[in-house]
Order: C-alpha cells, then sequence, then structure tokens
C-alpha cells in the first residue's frame, strides 16, 4: 500500500492523530485548560482539510471505499463534533472537570472516527466495528459526571441498550451472511432478492439501527440517557450520533437492500409515523428542556425517514441536506440550553420566563433555533423539511407527508411554548444576564450563521445534491 | 433593481434600519419612512402597469423576472403581476402605511413591534409578486412566525391562547396546502418536459383529473382557512380580537385576502375541472360562512369580536363569489377583497383608538361617543355604512357585483345558495346599525368621557387615508373593475372551458 492510497482513510487518520496528540499533551501541559485551544484548533485543522478536494477509490480489498458523498457527510459530521466541542468549553473549564478534560475531547473524537469508519465502509465487518468503536466511547461520555447518578445511570443504560441492539443486529447479520454467502455490500447487493430469511435477516437489522436513530419502537433508552448524560452529551448524541447512523443507513438501504426497496419502504412507512406522531405526543409533556429536545430529535428523525422512502437521487440529497441543518438547528438549540445550564443550573422550560428582557441576543439564537426545527422560513429548516417532503412525494407518498405535515404543525405547538416561555411570560426573577465565553460564542455564531444561511443559500443543497446518488 | 423586487427590499431594509435605531422616535420614524416609500412604490407600480397596457403589452403578467433558485428542482425566484396583484399589493401598501400610524402610540419593546409588523408585511408583499409555487409559499409562511410573537406579546386579552390557536390552525391549513403543491409540481410535467413550480407553466397544461380530484379540495381548504372558510374560522375571532390594532387591521385587512387569493389563483386556475366538480361543498360552506358570520356579530358585545365575525361573514362573500365562476362574480369577490380590505381595517383602526381612550370595548359600557369625539365617531358611521352597502361605497359596489353575478346561475342550488348569501346583507344592516345607536348616539354614559380628545395628527392621517380609498372605490369603480377584469379574463376563460 503506498502513501496515496493510504490517504484516502485521510479524515480518519487526521482524527486519530488529534485525539493521540490530546492524550500525549495531557502528560505534560500543567495547566489542563490550555488543552481546551490545542484540541479546538487542531479539530479546525482538520474540518478545513476536510473540505480540500479529495480522492475517491478503496481500500482492504473492498473493506473501506470513499465517496464524494461519504466525503460530504464525514464533513457534516465534523462540523457538528467541532460546534459540540466549541460548546462544552465552559463547562470543561469548571474544577471538578480538569483532571479528566483530554479523555472527554479525545473520547469525542475517537466516537467521531468510528462513524466515520462506518460511513465509509464496504462490508459489514468495518461497518460493524465502526459502529462499535462509535458507541462504547460515547457511554464513557454519557457516565462523564460519574459522581451524579444520573449521569452514571445514562451511562450504564446507554452501554446495556446498545449492546443489545448490536446482538440483534449481529443476529441479522449472520443471517445476510448465511443465506449470500459474502458479507461484502456489493456481493450481498446481488444476492440479496429477499427470501423469507432474507426478510427476516433485514428486520433484525433494521431493528439494530432503529435502536441507534432511536426510532419509535426502540426510542425507549433515549429520553433517559439524554436527561441524564451531561448537557454537551447529549447534543452530540441527539445529532452527530444519530446523524451518523441516518447516514449509513440511507447507504445500506439504497445499495444493499435496493432489491427488497418496496419491501422497506413498507416497513419505513409504519416506522415514520409512529416515530414522527409518538415523538411529538411525547414532547407535547415535556418541562425539561433536555428531555423535551430529546423526544423533539425522536420526531424529527421520523422526518427524515420520509427522505429515505423517496429511494432516489433526490432521496438521499435530502437526508445529508437535512441532517446538516439539524446539526445547525439543534446545536442553536442545545447551546443556548448549555449556556442556561452552566450559569444558572436552571433545566426547566418555565424557569425560562422572561429570559428575553434579560439575555435579547440568545433569545433570538433561541427562537431561530427553534423556528428552524420547526421548519418555519426563511430560516433554513424550513428547506430541509420541504426538500423531505417533496422526495417522499415523488415516490407517491402524497398522505404520508400529509401526516408528516400534521405532525410538523403539533411540533410548532411545543416549540412555540417554549417562545412563549422566553418572550411572553412575565417573570420577576428572570435568568440574570449570561456572559457568553468566546467558545461558546463562536460555536453559537457558527451555528446561528449556518442555521440561516444554508436555507437561502440554495448552492448548499446543489453541491449535495450533486453528489447524491439512489436506486439503479 | 426591478419594480417587484423593492416591494420586499424597501420593508428588509426598514427592518434592519429599525434594528439600529436608538429610541421608539427614531424607531417610529424609519418605519413611517419605510412605508411611505413603500406605498410610493406602490402607486408608482400602478402608473407604470397602466402605461404598459396602453403600450399595448398584453401579455398576462407584466414586470416579470425569473432567477433560479434551487436548480435541481426548478424553483425558481419568479415574479410578475397582473391587474389583481397590482391592486393587492396596493391595498397592502396602504394598510401597513396607515398601521404603522396607528401604533404611533405604542410603548412597550416598540422596536420589536415595528420590525414583526413590517415583517408580517413583507411575506404579504412576497406573496402578491411570486410567480413561482414555491417562492409565493416561502412567503406564505414568513408570515407566520411574527404573527404568534405579535399577539402574543401586544395583544390583550386571552392573547397567548389565542396567537396559539391562531398560529396552529393556520400552519393546518398550510400544511394541507404543502400536500396540494406537492400535486401540482409531481403532476406539471403531463406534457412532457421538466417539473416546474411555475405558475404560468403550469397554466398551461391539463392536470389529470384525479390528481384535481384529490389535491383540489386541500389547496382550496388550506387558502380557505386563511380566508376564514366555515367551519376553520374559528381562529380569527378570536385572534382579532387580541391582536394589537396594527396586527388586526393588517390581518383582517389583507391577510385574510391572501386566502381567498390563494384559492383562485392557485386552486381554482390551475385545476378547473376539479373546480367545477367540486364547487357546491364550498358554496354550501361559504354560504354558512357568510350568514353564520353575521349572526354571530349581532351576538357580541365585544367590539372587536362583531367586527372579527363581521370579517367571517365579508371574507365568506369573496370565496362565495370566487366559486360562483362567471367573470361578474369574480369580479366583484376581488373587489370585495380590496373593499372589505380597506374597509375593516378602518375598522380596527377605530376601534383601537375608541379603546385607547375608554379602556373598554363593550358596547353597553360606552355611549354618546359622538358628542365628545365627533371626528373618530364619523369616521366609524362612515366605515358602518359602507360595510352595510351603502351605494356610493365600496362595500355596496362588490357585494352588488357578486349578487348579480351569482343570480346569473339560473339552477335552483345557486339560487338557494344566493338568497342565504343575500340575506346577510340584512343582518348585518342590525348589527352595524345597533353598534351606531348605543355607541355614538344616545346619551353619554360615563362622566370620564367628557374628558376625551379627539383625534390627533397621526390618526386622523390612518382614518383619512382609509375613508378615500373606501369613498374612491364607491364613486368610480370602473378603473378598479377594468384593473381585475383583465387579470380575471383568462382564469374565467379556463374555469369556462372546464365546464362539461
Amino acid at each position: 500500500m503506498n502513501i496515496e492510497q493510504f490517504l484516502l482513510m485521510r479524515h480518519e487518520l487526521l482524527l486519530v492523530i488529534t485525539a493521540l496528540i490530546l492524550i500525549v499533551a495531557e502528560i505534560f501541559v500543567a495547566d489542563k485548560t490550555k488543552i481546551i485551544p490545542l484540541g479546538v484548533g487542531l479539530f479546525f485543522v482538520n474540518l478545513v482539510i476536510g473540505f480540500l478536494p479529495a480522492q475517491t477509490g478503496t481500500l482492504f480489498g473492498g473493506m473501506f471505499h470513499n465517496t464524494d458523498m461519504t466525503i460530504m457527510m464525514k464533513n457534516v459530521l465534523n462540523i457538528g463534533t467541532f460546534i459540540v466541542i466549541l460548546q462544552s468549553a465552559a463547562w470543561l473549564k469548571k474544577p471538578e472537570n480538569h483532571d479528566k478534560l483530554a479523555e472527554f475531547i479525545a473520547l469525542l473524537i475517537s466516537t467521531l472516527v468510528g462513524m466515520q469508519f462506518m460511513i465509509s465502509s464496504g462490508d459489514f465487518l468495518m461497518f460493524y466495528i465502526g459502529l462499535e468503536t462509535a458507541t462504547i466511547p460515547v457511554a464513557a461520555l454519557a457516565a462523564f459526571e460519574r459522581i451524579r447518578n444520573r449521569s452514571a445511570e445514562a451511562g450504564v443504560k446507554l452501554i446495556l441498550s446498545s449492546a443489545l441492539s448490536s446482538g440483534v443486529l449481529l443476529y441479522g447479520l449472520s443471517m445476510i451472511y448465511g443465506t449470500t454467502g459474502s458479507i461484502y455490500f456489493d456481493a450481498v447487493a446481488l444476492a440479496f432478492t429477499g427470501t423469507q430469511l432474507q426478510t427476516l435477516a433485514f428486520i433484525y437489522f433494521l431493528a439494530g439501527m432503529a435502536f441507534k436513530i432511536s426510532l419509535v419502537p426502540f426510542h425507549l433508552w433515549a429520553a433517559d440517557v439524554y436527561e441524564g448524560a451531561p448537557i454537551n452529551v447529549t447534543s452530540y448524541l441527539s445529532v452527530v450520533s444519530k446523524g451518523a447512523a441516518v447516514f449509513i443507513l440511507t447507504i445500506l438501504l439504497f445499495t444493499v437492500f435496493s432489491k427488497i426497496v418496496a419491501m422497506w419502504q413498507n416497513v419505513l412507512y409504519t416506522l415514520a409515523v409512529l416515530t414522527m406522531t409518538v415523538g411529538n405526543l411525547f414532547a407535547l409533556r415535556q418541562k425539561n428542556i433536555k428531555r423535551f429536545l430529546a423526544f423533539s430529535s425522536i420526531a424529527q428523525a421520523g422526518f427524515i425517514l420520509l427522505g429515505m422512502m423517496g429511494a432516489n437521487e433526490l432521496g438521499s440529497a435530502t437526508v445529508v441536506y437535512f441532517v446538516l441543518i439539524y446539526i445547525f438547528s439543534n446545536l442553536s438549540a442545545f447551546g443556548v440550553a448549555t449556556l442556561i445550564s452552566n450559569n444558572s443550573g436552571k433545566e426547566n422550560i418555565d424557569e425560562y420566563n422572561g429570559f428575553y428582557s434579560t439575555n435579547p441576543g440568545l433569545s433570538l439564537i433561541m427562537l431561530l433555533a427553534l423556528f428552524s426545527l420547526a421548519g418555519i422560513p426563511p430560516v433554513a429548516g424550513f428547506f430541509a423539511k420541504f426538500f423531505l417532503f417533496t422526495a417522499a412525494a415523488s415516490a407517491g407518498y402524497y398522505w404520508l407527508v400529509f401526516i408528516a405535515v400534521i405532525n410538523a404543525t403539533i411540533s410548532l405547538f411545543y416549540y412555540l411554548l417554549v417562545v412563549k416561555a422566553m418572550f411572553i411570560n412575565k417573570n420577576d426573577n428572570p435568568i440574570a444576564p449570561i456572559t457568553i465565553d468566546i467558545y461558546s460564542k463562536v460555536g453559537l455564531i457558527l451555528a446561528a450563521v449556518g442555521l440561516v444561511v444554508t436555507g437561502l443559500w440554495s448552492d448548499v443543497f446543489e453541491v449535495i445534491r450533486g453528489l447524491s446518488f439512489g436506486i439503479n | 433593481m426591478d419594480i417587484l423586487t423593492l416591494f420586499v427590499t424597501i420593508p428588509v431594509l426598514t427592518m434592519l434600519a429599525i434594528g439600529f435605531a436608538k429610541n421608539t422616535q427614531q424607531v417610529r420614524l424609519i418605519s413611517a419612512v419605510g412605508m411611505s416609500i413603500q406605498l410610493l412604490n406602490a402607486v408608482r407600480l400602478l402608473f407604470a402597469f397602466f402605461a404598459e397596457r396602453k403600450a399595448g403589452n398584453t401579455a398576462e403578467f407584466l414586470f416579470t423576472q425569473d432567477l433560479v433558485w434551487f436548480k435541481s428542482l426548478n424553483i425558481h425566484y419568479a415574479i410578475g403581476v397582473d391587474g389583481i396583484a397590482v391592486a393587492m399589493l396596493v391595498l397592502t401598501a396602504i394598510i401597513i402605511f396607515t398601521g404603522v400610524f396607528a401604533s404611533w402610540t405604542m410603548k412597550e419593546l416598540t422596536k420589536e413591534f415595528f420590525i414583526s409588523l413590517i415583517l408580517l408585511a413583507t411575506g404579504v408583499f412576497g406573496f402578491f409578486i411570486s410567480l413561482d409555487l414555491f417562492t409565493m409559499f416561502v412567503f406564505y409562511e414568513v408570515a407566520v412566525i411574527p404573527m404568534y410573537l405579535l399577539i402574543g406579546i401586544w395583544g390583550s386579552g386571552r392573547k397567548e391562547y389565542s396567537a396559539m390557536k391562531l398560529t396552529i390552525m393556520l400552519m393546518g391549513g398550510s400544511a394541507l396546502l404543502m400536500v396540494g403543491l406537492f400535486g401540482i409540481y409531481f403532476n406539471s410535467n403531463v406534457a412532457g418536459g421538466e417539473l416546474t413550480w411555475n405558475l404560468q407553466e403550469i397554466a398551461k397544461i391539463q392536470i389529470p383529473i384525479e390528481a384535481q380530484r384529490m389535491f383540489f379540495p386541500m389547496l382550496f381548504v388550506g387558502f380557505g382557512v386563511l380566508g376564514a372558510l366555515f367551519p376553520f374560522h374559528t381562529w380569527s375571532p378570536d385572534g382579532h380580537a387580541s391582536a394589537p390594532t396594527a396586527v388586526s387591521m393588517l390581518h383582517a385587512g389583507v391577510l385574510m385576502k391572501l386566502g381567498g387569493y390563494g384559492a383562485f389563483r392557485v386552486a381554482m386556475y390551475l385545476m378547473p375541472e376539479a373546480a367545477q366538480e367540486q364547487a357546491w361543498i364550498f358554496i354550501v360552506l361559504t354560504s354558512i360562512s357568510v350568514l353564520y358570520g353575521a349572526l354571530g356579530a349581532i351576538m357580541q358585545t365585544d367590539l372587536k369580536y362583531i367586527n372579527a365575525y363581521s370579517s367571517v361573514s365579508h371574507c365568506g362573500l369573496i370565496l362565495f363569489g370566487l366559486l360562483m365562476m362567471n367573470q361578474t362574480a369574480m369580479n366583484g369577490a376581488i373587489l370585495q377583497m380590496i373593499s372589505h380590505g380597506i374597509m375593516t381595517a378602518l375598522f380596527f383602526a377605530l376601534i383601537g383608538m375608541i379603546y385607547g381612550r375608554t379602556h373598554t370595548r363593550m358596547i353597553d359600557k360606552m355611549g354618546g361617543l359622538m358628542k365628545v369625539i365627533p371626528f373618530l365617531s364619523v369616521a366609524y358611521v362612515i366605515g358602518g355604512l359602507a360595510s352595510l352597502g351603502l351605494p356610493g361605497f365600496s362595500g355596496f359596489v362588490a357585494e352588488m357585483t357578486i349578487f348579480v353575478g351569482a343570480f346569473q346561475h339560473a339552477d335552483i342550488f345557486h339560487r338557494v345558495a344566493t338568497i342565504i348569501a343575500v340575506s346577510s346583507i340584512v343582518v348585518t344592516a342590525v348589527y352595524i346599525l345597533r353598534v351606531v345607536g348605543v355607541l355614538l348616539l344616545g346619551p353619554i354614559k360615563n362622566d370620564e368621557f367628557l374628558q376625551l380628545k379627539d383625534a390627533e395628527w397621526h390618526e386622523q392621517l390612518t382614518l383619512v387615508t382609509l375613508i378615500i380609498g373606501i369613498a374612491g372605490i364607491g364613486i368610480a369603480p370602473l378603473w378598479l373593475s377594468d384593473l381585475i377584469g383583465e387579470g380575471l379574463a383568462p382564469v374565467v376563460a379556463k374555469l369556462l372551458a372546464a365546464i362539461h
């Protein structure tokens, strides 16, 4: 293998190097907080290099392959992770987190490495290794504040439920291997015609993936884990982790399972309706902002399925586009929630009452983020959601689109409840003005700019559309 | 920059400028200047439009611009106006202009208020200039965000409930719209070629009848929610009653007209066969709207509720006229949009001004206002007379035309529906005259009212502008009728061709 081939794994290698540098640096740096600028700087370099033109090709006899689209997906995940790191800086600087500061960033990066390998995988082995590499560090992150019972509980819940889902997934994969005689995607795709056993295998596989994306009825772990984990880990879980799982599921559905497209469309139909509706109905009742955003992100996952069901180039493009915009929207909302939580310890929605009177800027960002999540123009969420629905409508799923837009309307109701708390409700003792540290500020501005620009500026969509793939 | 895009740029620039204003006075001044420029631009458009027509330009839409936006989905920023759109743009410009002056005494969070108000208007302006269905929908939805905040923050009474109800119901309507638009888009290449969102392109083809049957009701009801179609009108009384003055003006005056405008420009124009087939359902519903709204108004004692229910009735009449699907009735319906737009803005402005003085909107608590605030009272009488359709004012012209058009249908169904709708005029007379009698005439019920001051300069400006509009249309309806008629001709032709 020569160096040029090796560079096909550029994204992954750079991340590994970054993580190693951070761990080594921790030994030599006396003032642990200095690791934050180092980590941010290195990751930023990473992010920029990721966007440079790259080669595409295959490695390890087909286990690893890179296309323009997978590179785009990795860049999208990099953007999300970068914002999460920026937003966690203030929290990491707290004295109780000093001794494990470098670990946090290193663990975050190693999960990202897992996800990137997963996206680029060319066979089920690489896929599974990537998936586990992505999952196990996240459990450690969820239990990061281990002296807090809820955080420890979240870690255990996450590891147990993902162990279960991995088991189910592996069971499905073993059947796929048994019926097709191969674990390579290309070979499986040819042999996977949808016999009864293969159908069963697919259902197990999909159930395993549905756990990761937290689709209803496989979502029950999500709310508890999201609430218990530190807020930055929650935002990472609900945005980047979910995004990666969505990407690989799209790829697999469109390539490996392309022959049984009619079947998986029917399954996804049911899952989408359930996920949107149940996620929404639970979100309506939440009082805690983290749980609230958790359930809203479950509902959003239901919308993403609509894009996949398009099963054409438009479908894959809209899924990636939606995840990109969802990163900006959700991270804007989480960014504001993080600041509030760090500064005042308040996490309940009714404690946000009167927030606009003391923190107009943060309230406005939250407003834009929530409207983007609800899909109201001119913020980007509208375009993302509209295009997802276009993809589903292009496959003739008008009634599903109808159910989805009704759900979007219901979701507007609970997003407006937060807006109402911040802007309309009166409070004699609102949250005091928050001083924003430089990292959070950059993170928030990045997310907020993305929120406004990625929709109106059509080139973003067109570039993704140009890379998209469908079922041949 | 072309004259139509200016309709979006001017308000956007005004909003940005307001963002930099230092105090309430500057905010007011910037808003007033910005909206005056907008009004001038609208008048300039009116003259430019006539000049083009006189020069022999017979294209259906003038001043068209077409820029590619999302290439792969064939989404364009396509704009252009016909006579109807021009009339609606002028109406919107008048109402936002007067709305700014009607909110002159706003004290709380003025900056945010005027930005939201102008953002709302931007959505409306954008909607009327769009020829691309996607762009049109974007502008339509832009109007939603500020609506919630405007009512929720600056409203009165049960404002939080009303704001939520209004927003959710309108979004429910736009949910239907979205599905309907997909239905049109994915059927827009039956004649071959690329899928398109362009209204003019789609108007050239015939959408398959099965698709029409499915998507026409979605689009019509979707727009109908905004146009207060029974039974989807319930957001309107609560919303209008709770909204601050300028928002009620803009909402009842223009935003509700978006419903009627969209119903004929998108639903009926693009799917005429289904429109002919299903019209009877909606004729029944609109007849109920018309009469029910009027009867609802009789039962109310709150001035804003009276006017809100009367808006339901009058807007029902717009949809009713459109559904008669002949040149005369549709012409009347569009006239009614403009006439009611100005009239209801006048009413809501007056109610705001009266409420600002008496601090009550209950008619039984007031009386004899004519003696203490004659200027406002006379304006109220003029608005009332126009509303009940007195000749010489805009309301008469519009309603008369609608009913004449409706009576051109000789069958028993249309006759009965028309008679039901006509009977609302009598009911309207009852509630208008009752309000005028109790509120303005009679003895002064409360000694505090003797201290009331009559209209200030900015209030006079608001009222006079609107009254000129009402009287202008009433006395010389012909030029407006011509403007509307030529815009309607292609729509009517398509609808008539769809009769089997």
